[in-house]
C-alpha cells in the first residue's frame, strides 16, 4: 500500500463526505479599521481533530482563534460550532477554552484556584471541584505544586498549569495560541507529544495556532496554511509537504527547490518542463497543468542525489559546482551551482559513518532525481 | 639578596597593602555615606524636631518667649539640667483625657478622614481604571490631566470652592437655572464641603497609585476569567480588584494620613461649627497660645496614625514572608 509521506492515517474524517462538520468557519470577514485581518476565509475542522493554524506572524491566525473564542466577533460570515451559529455569544458562554501565550495565570491564585477556576464559576459542588483537580494536577504532574503561586514555578510547569486550567472544564473545543512558544526547543519537543498525548486520552478537538512549522507538523492531524487572511491550504502534514498546492506553500513549510519554466505535456501524467538554460525536467506529477502554461517545478531538497559522476539511467540530471557544504551530523547539506547559476540544495542522509564519495567545495558535481521526486505547481 | 633589599621590599609591600586597605576603607565608606545622607536628612528634620514637639508637650504653658517652661539650657551644668528635667510632667496628656473637646476632635477627624478616603476611592478608582484601560497614546496626556492641578496653589483652588459652594455661589446659581431646586443648598460650612473639598484635593493621590498599579496588569488575566466562564463584573471582583489592592491601599493611606491632620479644608470649607483635630491644633497654638498642648495633640495625632500604619506594614512583610 503507497501513502503519501511515511505515515498511514486511520483517522481522516476529512475523507468522508458523510462526517459531519464541528467547527465551520463560513464566508468569515474581521477587519480591524482598514486592516482586513481575516479575508472572506471558509474551513471546517471535525470533532477529535488536532488542527494547526499556521502562518507567519499578523496572517490574521490569532484572529481566528480569538473570534472562536469570542474575544472578537466576525465583521462578516458566521461560525458554527456543532452546528450552533456562535454570533453574539459572550466569550464565558462557549463551551470552548483557551490556553493563552502568556500563559494569563491569575497571579493571586494558587495552583489548585487557577484550575479550579472554572469550575467554580459552572458551579460545581465543591468535591467533584476537588476531585477534578487533584485529576488534572496528576495529568500535568504537578501534584506537589498544588499550593504554590504562579511566580514560583519554572516557565515549563507554568505552561503545564495553563493547560490543566484550560481543559479542567472538559471545553467542546480547546484553543491552544502559540502554546509551546515560551519553551526552549528541549522542553518543546517533549511538550509536543505530551500534547497529542493528552487531546488522545481526553479525547477533545484541538485548534492549535503556531507560526512554528515544526511544532505544526508534529502534532496536527491537519495544518491549514494561512496567509494574509486567506487559507492557502488545508491538508495532512504530509500533503502539504510532499503535495503543496501553490508556489506559497511550497516555499513556506521546509526547504524547496523551484525550477520555473513552460511545461509541455505526456501522456499519462508525464511532462517535460522547459526550465530555460538547456534544462529539461521530466516529472510523473504534472497535475492538471496545461501545456504551454507557466508553472513552477518544486523539489524538496532531500529528494535529490548529489554525486562526483553523471549516475547511469537518470531521468533527470544535471551537472554543477559544489559552493557550499553544512554538515549537519544527521545529515549533510550541499548547494550546487547549476551551470546555468540556478543553486539546488541537496541534501543526504548520513546513513553510514563513512561517505564511499565524499565531495568538497568546487568540486563538479551531478544533481539528479526521480521523475516522481518533485511537483507541478500552477499556482 | 641582601638583608636590607628584604627590607625594603617587605615595607613596600605592607605599603601596597596598607594602600588597598586604605582604598577599601574609602570605598566602603562612600557606599557608607550615600546610605547615611537620607537617614541624616530623617534625623534632623523629622527626628531632632520631634523630640523637640515632645519636649515642648512635657512642659507647662507659660507667659514668656519661648512660651513654656522649663527651657533645657545646659548652661546651668549637669544638676540644674537634671532640676529642669524633673520640671517635666504628663500634666498635658492627662489633659487631653479630661476635656471630650480633644477626644472627640479626634474622633471626627479620624471618621471624617475616613469616610472623604471612601469617596475619593470610589471617585478614583473609575477614573484610573479607564485611564489604564485608554489606547496607549492618550495615557501620557490623562496623566497629565490628573497632575495638572498641582500647578495650581492648593490654597487657591481650596478657595474657589468657596466661590463654587456658597448659597449664591456657581453650583446654586446652576441648580436653580435649571429648575432642579427651588431654594439654595446650603453645602457650604458642613461636613459635605468637607469631604467635597478633601475628594478634590487628594483625588490625585489616589489615582495615581491605583494607575500604576491596574496600568501594570496584563489584560488576557481578563480575557482568561471570561474564557474560564466569569462574566465582566465577576472577572473585575476576581481577578482585577484583587491584583489592584497595593495600589488601594497605598492610595488609601496617601489620602488619609494626611486627611486626618488636614487644617485648611475644614477651616475654609467648613466654617467653625466642624470639629477637626487639625483646627483644634491650630487653635492652641494660635488663638490660645498653648504650645505644650498643642504638642501633646501633636504628639497623640502621630501615635495615632503610625501604629496603623506599623500594623499595616508588618501584616503585608508577613504575607510576602508566606509567599516565598
Amino acid at each position: 500500500m503507497k501513502s503519501l509521506g511515511s505515515i498511514r492515517r486511520d483517522f481522516a474524517p476529512w475523507n468522508d463526505p458523510n462526517a459531519k462538520p464541528y467547527i465551520q468557519f463560513d464566508k468569515v470577514t474581521k477587519k480591524f479599521g482598514d486592516f482586513t485581518a481575516v479575508n472572506n476565509l471558509s474551513l471546517t475542522i471535525f470533532e477529535r481533530e488536532f488542527f494547526a493554524l499556521l502562518g507567519a506572524s499578523g496572517c490574521g491566525k490569532s484572529t481566528l482563534l480569538r473570534m472562536l473564542a469570542g474575544f472578537e466577533e466576525p465583521t462578516a460570515g458566521r461560525i458554527l460550532l456543532d452546528g450552533q451559529d456562535l454570533r453574539g455569544i459572550p466569550p464565558y458562554r462557549r463551551p470552548v477554552n483557551m490556553m493563552f501565550q502568556s500563559y494569563a495565570l491569575f497571579p493571586h491564585m494558587t495552583v489548585e484556584n487557577n484550575i479550579a477556576f472554572g469550575l467554580k464559576q459552572d458551579g460545581m459542588p465543591k468535591p467533584e471541584i476537588a476531585a477534578r483537580v487533584g485529576e488534572m494536577l496528576k495529568l500535568v504532574k504537578l501534584e506537589q505544586f498544588a499550593k504554590r503561586k504562579p511566580h514560583q514555578l519554572s516557565g515549563g510547569q507554568r505552561q503545564r498549569v495553563a493547560l490543566a486550567r484550560s481543559v479542567a472544564k472538559r471545553p467542546k473545543v480547546l484553543l491552544l495560541d502559540e502554546p509551546l512558544g515560551a519553551l526552549d526547543k528541549k522542553l518543546r519537543e517533549e511538550t509536543q507529544f505530551e500534547l497529542m498525548d493528552l487531546q488522545q486520552s481526553l479525547g477533545l478537538t484541538f485548534v492549535v495556532v503556531t507560526h512554528d512549522q515544526e511544532e505544526a507538523m508534529t502534532m496536527a492531524d491537519r495544518i491549514a496554511i494561512i496567509d494574509k487572511g486567506e487559507v492557502m491550504q488545508v491538508a495532512t502534514p504530509a500533503e502539504v509537504y510532499e503535495a503543496p498546492g501553490s508556489r506559497f506553500v511550497a516555499g513556506f513549510v521546509g526547504n524547496v527547490n523551484m525550477f520555473e519554466g513552460k511545461i509541455a505535456r505526456g501522456e499519462a501524467g508525464a511532462a517535460s518542463i522547459d526550465a530555460g538554460n538547456g534544462i529539461t525536467i521530466r516529472t510523473e506529477n504534472a497535475g492538471d497543468a496545461a501545456t504551454g502554461a507557466a508553472v513552477a517545478f518544486a523539489i524538496r531538497p532531500e529528494k535529490i542525489k548529489i554525486s562526483s559522476k553523471k549516475p547511469a539511467g537518470a531521468v533527470n540530471a544535471i551537472e554543477g559546482e559544489v559552493y557550499d557544504i553544512a554538515y549537519l551530523g544527521d545529515m549533510t547539506v550541499y548547494h550546487v551551482r547549476l551551470d546555468d547559476g540556478h543553486v539546488v540544495r541537496a541534501s543526504t542522509m548520513n546513513a553510514a559513518r563513512i561517505t564511499e564519495d565524499p565531495l568538497s567545495w568546487n568540486d563538479r558535481a551531478w544533481v539528479s532525481f526521480r521523475p516522481d521526486a518533485g511537483v507541478v505547481l500552477t499556482r | 639578596m641582601s638583608n636590607a633589599a628584604v627590607t625594603a621590599a617587605a615595607t613596600s609591600q605592607a605599603t601596597d597593602a596598607g594602600k588597598s586597605a586604605l582604598a577599601r576603607l574609602s570605598a566602603a565608606f562612600i557606599g557608607r555615606l550615600v546610605i547615611i545622607i537620607p537617614y541624616l536628612w530623617l534625623v534632623f528634620f523629622f527626628l531632632i524636631p520631634f523630640i523637640i514637639v515632645f519636649k515642648i508637650s512635657l512642659s507647662q504653658t507659660a507667659i514668656a518667649i519661648p512660651p513654656y517652661t522649663p527651657v533645657l539650657d545646659f548652661g546651668d551644668g549637669l544638676s540644674g539640667f537634671l532640676a529642669q528635667l524633673k520640671q517635666l510632667s504628663i500634666d498635658n496628656y492627662t489633659w487631653l483625657t479630661q476635656d471630650a473637646l480633644y477626644f472627640n476632635a479626634y474622633v471626627t477627624s479620624v471618621i471624617v478622614a475616613a469616610i472623604s478616603t471612601v469617596l475619593t476611592l470610589l471617585v478614583g478608582y473609575p477614573i484610573a481604571y479607564g485611564m489604564a484601560r485608554a489606547p496607549a497614546t492618550l495615557r501620557p496626556t490623562l496623566l497629565m490631566l490628573v497632575i495638572l492641578p498641582f500647578w495650581t496653589s492648593f490654597l487657591i483652588r481650596v478657595y474657589a470652592w468657596i466661590g463654587i459652594l456658597k448659597p449664591e455661589g456657581l453650583l446654586n446659581q446652576l441648580l436653580l437655572a435649571t429648575g432642579v431646586i427651588s431654594q439654595p443648598l446650603i453645602v457650604l460650612n458642613t461636613y459635605t464641603a468637607i469631604f467635597i473639598g478633601i475628594v478634590y484635593s487628594y483625588l490625585p493621590f489616589m489615582v495615581l497609585p491605583l494607575y500604576s498599579s491596574l496600568e501594570k496588569m496584563d489584560y488576557s488575566l481578563i480575557e482568561a476569567a471570561k474564557d474560564l466562564g466569569c462574566p465582566p463584573t465577576s472577572a473585575f471582583w476576581k481577578i482585577t480588584f484583587p491584583l489592584s489592592v497595593p495600589g488601594v491601599i497605598a492610595g488609601c493611606l496617601l489620602v488619609f494620613i494626611p486627611a486626618v491632620g488636614e487644617f485648611v479644608i475644614p477651616d475654609l470649607l467648613g466654617g467653625s461649627q466642624t470639629l477637626m483635630i487639625g483646627k483644634t491644633l491650630w487653635n492652641e497654638f494660635f488663638a490660645n497660645r498653648d504650645w505644650p498642648v498643642s504638642s501633646a495633640v501633636a504628639v497623640i495625632l502621630l501615635l495615632l496614625l503610625i501604629v496603623p500604619i506599623m500594623l499595616f506594614q508588618r501584616a503585608q512583610a508577613r504575607a510576602q514572608e508566606q509567599d516565598k
